[in-house]
């Protein structure tokens, strides 16, 4: 029994080293492959991490979605949905940014809802469902749009896709994550005191802050190396760690890995699984929102084939992260990591000019590879 | 010369001897029952027979016609004659009925299905039965009735000589029983040997040569149905004393703590047809009331149907401490202060490859760790406690449920709906499958909860338990209240006459 519990904290943990190693190989591949030694630079990375948000930021969402038991296939054409429609009311209607910001989420959460209740209350399975979203929501904005790119002139827009925040906030922040980090490794040590399960080990939890504390200063100190944190990347990391946080600190997460764990059990206990599976998807449909707002601002257009395939990008992003599609098993942090390794390989390829074929056969084939790793890993233990 | 013979089989799973000596003997067309509690061996003894349990996972001897035969799976015993009706029907819905029927043996020519042949022969065969079926349509557009039929022709269409019926009357009408019987009484004079195993007394009376009666493992009798009678099989079936792993405690009660009316509990699948019949009853502070009844009487239905998570329509009036209370979900029933320690505990009570903690905080999570945000701390404390007072034996709370002994699944089950801080415990088979050792952990748990004022509820099939445990025992046969006994005038007798609809 002893074994059993510490191999499987430990195969919890090993993965997340495992694909931080695999991360740090394919950056050091393309550092040496590319010509100049562009990869690690920090004008790539910077590029590299803007390039990530709007898959990162959906990633999130179907995280959720996919370990509450769920799946969502239509938040590739959600995104030019929302998008269109939010370019749409700054141009054709002539309404302000914050109208349209609004407007392009609550189509989002609109659009979740209605296929959330269509999941969970009328029992019709998920991948149909969103299956047919995906061809309908396309088709919606191709009609929206009536088959043109609209483009959208206001710089305060654009700026939400390609703007960079000045350095000195970009350290504020950094000071505050800090701090946060360092306050929460005091709690946990004080809370093991406070239910007498322990004496408090304040050393070792401020030892275990190192870490994230350490990353946090060395990911804005490369930002601000080129022009400053981006704020799409400012908005993916705080829409990771909502996520990070609803998943792992409240009751809403838990009633997810418990409905996708085991429905029966999670319902006996009960649990009221329509009613969160409808949540999840209407917070996915919100986080496609502002994911639609990114794409389009970066792009500086509205077009009808804006966000093709991403709802493909994100599902692969979660399950190279460990997640799995049964539900129930996932976790934030290894589908941000999937996100930048795809990111990363998308990033790598296009500096090594490699034809984009041959990328599509390079990245479906590692997806294919990293799940088939991770089930033979499984069946070891 | 007996058409078929066991010569004493024995079959062990781990920890438990399910087979201690079986030995059986049927003749052509004879009709033979096989009778037992829940958990006597007659499943297993059939699954022995028809070599779902392969040879060598089992010790002694199948003779048919006098040869030794050795099964490896369930095509060879097939070839030798033995055909099985489950009581789970094992037909392919999507399929028609023909298709069923012949299903691995199709008529064909280089691979090619010969349909007008396969339906010719399907069609035949339902005439010879009577069974007004037609071969083309669906199996999954049948009732079940019909289904267990199709399955019966199925079995035949393979020439067999041995038919096991395992509880084929569970799902049937009135009427279609008598089609049947009408069926098996031809077999009969056709030669074909039958093993009939039902809990319905009335049945194997009406249709045995021989009955065998089965209790924990061993035969214990062969009577000929003629020079017996249905008090003298009860015996047989019962036949244990009470051990004392159950310390006679006498509950204080108090006042009525829950109070059930009328429920009506309707099944899932057959349209109209009552799994629970207008029962009522009351248990009170402090009170442990057994429900005793035979699979099928509708035990889980009826604390399903309480606790509105039954999946087909139920009517009930409910009263909690004296006052009305409506229970539309799970959580209306936890809030009412209902706790349910689900039977099954893989499929209902856990999630396997969650940790002790998250499985454990998991009904009261609420209670126990905040409305909205979560406090690990707080609930590895409360967890922490459960674990030590159940003596749930792993290392840490944060240990994989998955990885743990039956028995201590089992009490994180407990543990789970005793942290929503209950006043009413219902107990859905709560030792099944669990060693001895923490079977007795767990009735002295559920001795200590009544003396403290809970007011428990307890289904089980073990009748030692229910009488062992139980201040009051109410017996259900086929969804009805057949019998209701205080602990001084419960007997295994008594409960066992009423179980089986014999009171």
């Amino acid at each position: 029994m002893e074994e059993a519990k510490t191999s499987r904290i430990n195969a919890t943990a090993l993965r997340a080293y495992i694909m931080l190693a695999v991360l740090g190989l394919i950056w050091i591949y393309f550092h040496w492959a590319t010509p100049g030694n562009t990869f690690l630079t920090a004008r790539n990375l910077s590029n590299l991490m803007t390039q990530m948000s709007v898959t990162g930021i959906i990633a999130v969402g179907m995280l959720m979605v996919i370990v509450s038991g769920n799946i969502d296939l239509s938040v590739g054409s959600v995104v030019g949905f929302a998008g269109g429609i939010a370019a749409f009311l700054m141009t054709t209607w002539g309404f302000g940014l914050p109208v349209a910001i609004i407007a392009a989420i609550l189509v989002g959460v609109a659009v979740g809802v209605f296929q959330g209740s269509l999941t969970a209350y009328l029992n019709i399975p998920a991948f149909i469902v969103t299956l047919g979203g995906l061809l309908a929501w396309r088709g919606a904005v191709k009609w929206l749009l009536g088959g043109n790119t609209i483009p959208v002139a206001d710089e305060t827009f654009k700026a939400i896709g390609n703007a960079n925040i000045p350095a000195t906030v970009g350290w504020v922040l950094a000071g505050i994550a800090v701090l946060a980090v360092i306050y929460s490794a005091y709690r946990r040590a004080n809370s093991v005191q406070q239910y007498g399960l322990g004496e408090a080990n304040y050393k070792g939890e401020l030892l275990k802050a190192i870490i994230p504390a350490g990353a946090v200063i060395a990911f804005i100190a490369v930002m601000n190396a080129w022009q400053g944190v981006p704020v799409p990347v400012l908005i993916m990391l705080a829409v990771a760690l909502l996520g990070a946080f609803l998943t792992n600190s409240t009751v809403f997460g838990r009633y997810l890995y418990a409905i996708g764990g085991n429905p029966d059990a999670a319902r006996l206990s009960g649990i009221n699984d329509k009613r969160n599976i409808l949540k999840v998807y209407a917070l996915l449909g919100a986080l496609t929102g502002v994911a639609s707002l990114i794409f389009t601002a970066r792009v500086g257009s509205a077009a009808p084939d804006a966000g093709v395939l991403k709802e493909l990008d994100a599902i692969a992003a979660c399950v190279i992260g460990g997640a799995s599609l049964m539900g129930g098993r996932g976790t934030i942090f290894g589908a941000c990591l999937g996100a930048l390794i795809m990111a990363s390989l998308d990033n790598g390829m296009s500096l090594l000019n490699v034809r984009d074929f041959m990328q599509d056969i390079i990245k479906g084939s590692i997806l294919v590879a990293a799940v088939g790793l991770d089930m033979a890993g499984r069946k070891q233990t | 010369m007996p058409l078929l013979e066991m010569r004493n089989i024995v079959k062990e799973f781990p920890g438990v001897r399910a087979l201690d000596g079986v030995s059986l003997t049927l003749d052509a067309g004879e009709f033979h029952s096989l009778v037992g509690e829940n958990g006597a061996g007659k499943s297993t003894l059939m699954k022995v027979l028809s070599g779902v349990y392969p040879e060598g996972t089992f010790a002694g001897e199948i003779l048919v016609d006098d040869a030794s035969r050795h099964f490896r799976g369930i095509r060879d015993s097939e070839k030798a004659g033995i055909a099985i009706i489950f009581q789970e029907l094992s037909l392919v819905k999507e399929l028609t009925v023909g298709e069923n029927i012949f299903l691995g043996r199709e008529p064909s020519r280089f691979g090619i299905v010969n349909w007008s042949e396969l339906y010719h022969r399907a069609t035949k065969l339902l005439q010879d039965l009577n069974l007004p079926i037609d071969p083309q349509v669906k199996a999954g557009s049948l009732g079940i009735g019909q289904q267990q039929l199709v399955e019966i022709a199925k079995a035949l269409s393979q020439d067999a000589k041995i038919l096991v019926l395992d509880e084929p009357t569970a799902a049937l009408t009135e009427s279609e029983v008598e089609t049947l019987f009408g069926i098996l009484e031809n077999l009969r004079k056709r030669g074909v040997g039958m093993i009939y195993i039902s809990h319905k007394l009335d049945e194997v009376f009406r249709m045995s040569d021989r009955v065998t009666v089965l209790r924990d493992g061993k035969t214990v009798a062969t009577h000929t149905a003629a020079d017996t009678n249905t008090n003298e099989i009860i015996a047989a079936m019962v036949g244990r004393e009470v051990g004392d792993i159950f310390p006679v405690t006498t509950h204080s009660r108090g006042a009525t703590a829950l109070s059930v009316s009328n429920l009506t509990a309707y099944s899932a699948d057959i349209a109209g047809k009552k799994l629970v019949d207008s029962v009522s009853f009351a248990v009170k502070k402090g009170e442990v009331l057994g429900i005793a009844g035979l699979m099928g009487a509708g035990r889980s239905e009826l604390l399903m149907s309480i606790f509105a998570a039954w999946r087909g329509k139920h009517v009930r009036g409910i009263e909690v401490d004296g006052r009305p209370v409506k229970i539309n979900s799970p959580s209306d029933a936890i809030d009412n202060g209902i706790g349910f320690v689900t039977e099954d505990r893989k499929r209902f009570g856990l999630i396997l490859e969650q940790t002790i903690v998250d499985n454990m905080t998991l009904a009261g999570l609420k209670r126990l760790s905040g409305r909205i945000f979560t406090n690990r701390t707080k609930e590895n404390h409360a967890v922490a406690g459960a674990m030590k007072s159940l003596r749930i034996k792993a290392n840490s709370p944060l240990t994989v449920a998955g990885t743990l002994s039956g028995g201590n699944q089992q009490k994180i089950v407990l543990g789970k709906w005793l942290l929503t801080d209950p006043s009413v415990l219902f107990l859905d088979e709560p030792t099944r499958g669990i060693d001895v050792g923490a079977k007795q952990e767990i009735y002295a748990e559920i001795n200590r909860l009544a003396k403290e004022g809970m007011a428990i509820v307890l289904v089980s099939s073990e009748l030692p338990e229910v009488l062992g445990l139980s201040d009051r025992i109410i017996v259900l046969h086929e969804g009805r209240v057949t019998g209701e006994f205080t602990r001084e005038d419960a007997t295994p007798e008594k409960v066992m006459a009423a179980a089986t609809g014999n009171h």
